[in-house]
């Protein structure tokens, strides 16, 4: 049963997430980000400044807003962290299994490299308007299965991501689930991540959001930078075109 | 050794750190036993104490803002102390001459709780009080 | 070792406004992990500010600061170009030093 909150409540609610924006954490790991982006690292001792995120090699500024995008060099739909995995083992000669391992960070134990990296080049969007492109017939084919999979119903509680996020005003105890079909939804959803998450201490990025929306809909194991995750990713930042990217933020 | 490196000038003697961290006084469980370990008097409430971005309710109680400005003149020190944390001391401020008695930072609380603002000028010891509810995302606001 | 500080320092008016974010756990003491041991405290406990070889900030702190602490503060006297410089130690004794050039 929804809880029922008054606006008071609410009000208080926005007044504190509004108090945390100055000075939010996830700056560190921006700035560890970036130091990793202009290391020379990896077997072939290379830095990412040899990355093409699509607006040619090291350019940063603004590649987020556009991703993920079709790459003639690798003939595929690639969103960020697929491209810097290719990058991690076509530039700097990692391993795929090396490039793929620890993408979520966990205390200062596990400190996850893929999500600072993550952290640093999504904060080199921040004020670029949303712009990604559905040009490529492959664009175009991602985009599609993306929307098929964000309506397709499985699991053991017969859920599609839809379930939660099909419909305006619904809630989960203080949360609000945003309607993700909507454009207004979308936008505010996907300008939004990375987010520092007040209640992990972590620095979380969108394919983290979706990893834990498939353990919430009880689906398998959703596969770090797999064409699952590319096309729903592909399709939330394209419904979310138009709107100025503003992350990493801060969320509960 | 320390020592003799330290007058030998190898070591900067570092002015802020050589007073040593008050383990007592974060080890209190209440307003008594915290100014014993701070070595006052009971304070006295006082309106020119006041708490900004301190939110009434906290999303959660990991991370709650709270901003404190005394407009008491000759403030040397703000402290934090939330009454239901199993120590009640959370920070304590020096504020040297030339620095705004402003300070902001954030603290963890386990429950709903009052906080307060402990202020010492000229030797005396101010305190002002807030309710922040926490609700760690539950219904139980 | 720890990972640097994010210092900001920015002159408004005759006052130089420094905000702080600091890597650490600090953990509480308190918590307990997946087998059922207590996960020892480790927190910053001291915290000083110098701007031009004068303190302008020291502070003392017990685990209940939030994790990947955030610090706020205004002083007076500095000027656009100086350093402020700010060092923590912990509860283990390390510590870690950095600066920023007001702005
Ligand atoms: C069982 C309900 C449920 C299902 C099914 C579900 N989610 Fe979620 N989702 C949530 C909850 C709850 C949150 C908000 C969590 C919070 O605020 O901490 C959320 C948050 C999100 C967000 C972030 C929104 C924001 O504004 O921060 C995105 C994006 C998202 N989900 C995508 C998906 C996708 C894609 C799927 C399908 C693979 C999906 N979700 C399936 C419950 C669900």
């Amino acid at each position: 049963m929804p809880c029922a909150f008054a606006q008071s409540t609410v009000d208080e609610i926005a007044k504190y997430r509004a108090a945390l924006q100055d000075g939010n954490p996830a700056e560190l790991w921006e700035a560890r980000g970036e130091a990793l982006w202009k290391q020379k690292r990896g077997p072939k001792q290379v830095s990412f400044e040899q990355c093409d995120l699509g607006l040619g090699a090291g350019v940063v500024k603004g590649a987020y807003a556009r991703l993920p995008r079709y790459f003639a060099d690798a003939d595929r739909v690639m969103d960020l962290e697929t491209r810097l995995v290719w990058c991690m083992v076509k530039l700097q000669g990692y391993s795929e299994a090396d490039a793929l391992k620890n993408p979520f960070g966990s205390g200062n134990e596990k400190k996850s490299d893929m999500e600072a990296l993550v952290a640093y080049v999504t904060s080199e969007s921040r004020g670029a308007k949303m712009n990604v492109a559905l040009s490529h017939p492959k664009e175009e084919q991602m985009y599609r299965l993306g929307e098929k999979m964000f309506y397709f119903r499985g699991g053991p509680h017969d859920f599609a991501c839809a379930t939660c996020h099909g419909e305006d005003g619904k809630r989960i105890r203080l949360q609000d689930l945003p309607n993700l079909t909507g454009t207004e939804g979308a936008q505010k959803a996907y300008t939004t991540w990375p987010a520092y998450r007040v209640s992990q201490g972590e620095l979380r990025s969108f394919q983290w959001r979706l990893y834990d929306c498939f353990r919430q809909q009880r689906f398998p194991e959703l596969i770090f930078a797999s064409d699952a995750s590319v096309a729903l990713t592909m399709f939330l930042a394209r419904n979310a075109n138009g709107v100025a990217f503003d992350a990493p933020a801060i969320k509960r | 050794m320390l020592a003799l490196l330290a007058a030998a000038g190898w070591l900067k003697p570092d002015a802020a750190h050589a007073q040593a961290w008050n383990k007592a006084a974060f080890e209190t469980h209440d307003m008594a036993e915290t100014m014993k370990a701070l070595g006052g008097a009971e304070p006295a409430q006082s309106k020119d104490i006041v708490f900004f971005q301190t939110p009434d309710i906290a999303e959660n109680g990991a991370v709650v803002p709270i901003g404190i400005a005394s407009n008491i003149p000759k403030t040397d020190s703000i402290a934090i102390l939330i009454e239901k944390n199993p120590n009640m001391l959370a920070a304590t401020f020096d504020i040297p001459a030339g620095t705004e008695p402003t300070i902001s930072t954030r603290v963890k609380m386990g429950q709903t709780s009052n906080i307060y603002a402990l202020v010492k000028a000229d030797g005396k010891y101010y305190v002002a009080s807030k309710e922040v509810k926490v609700t760690l995302g539950g219904c139980g606001g | 070792m720890a990972d640097p500080m994010k210092i900001r320092a920015n002159l408004v008016g005759d006052s130089t406004e420094v905000k702080v974010l600091m890597n650490h756990e600090m953990e509480t003491g308190q918590r307990k992990d997946a087998q059922g041991k207590t996960i020892p405290a480790w927190f910053i406990q001291s915290v000083s500010a110098t701007c031009n070889d004068k303190t302008v900030l020291s502070a003392q702190w017990g685990p209940a600061v939030s994790k990947n602490p955030f610090l706020s503060f205004k002083f007076k006297g500095g000027a656009k170009g100086d350093k402020v410089v700010i060092t923590w130690v912990d509860s283990r004794g390390d510590k870690r030093t950095d600066e920023a050039t007001i702005a």
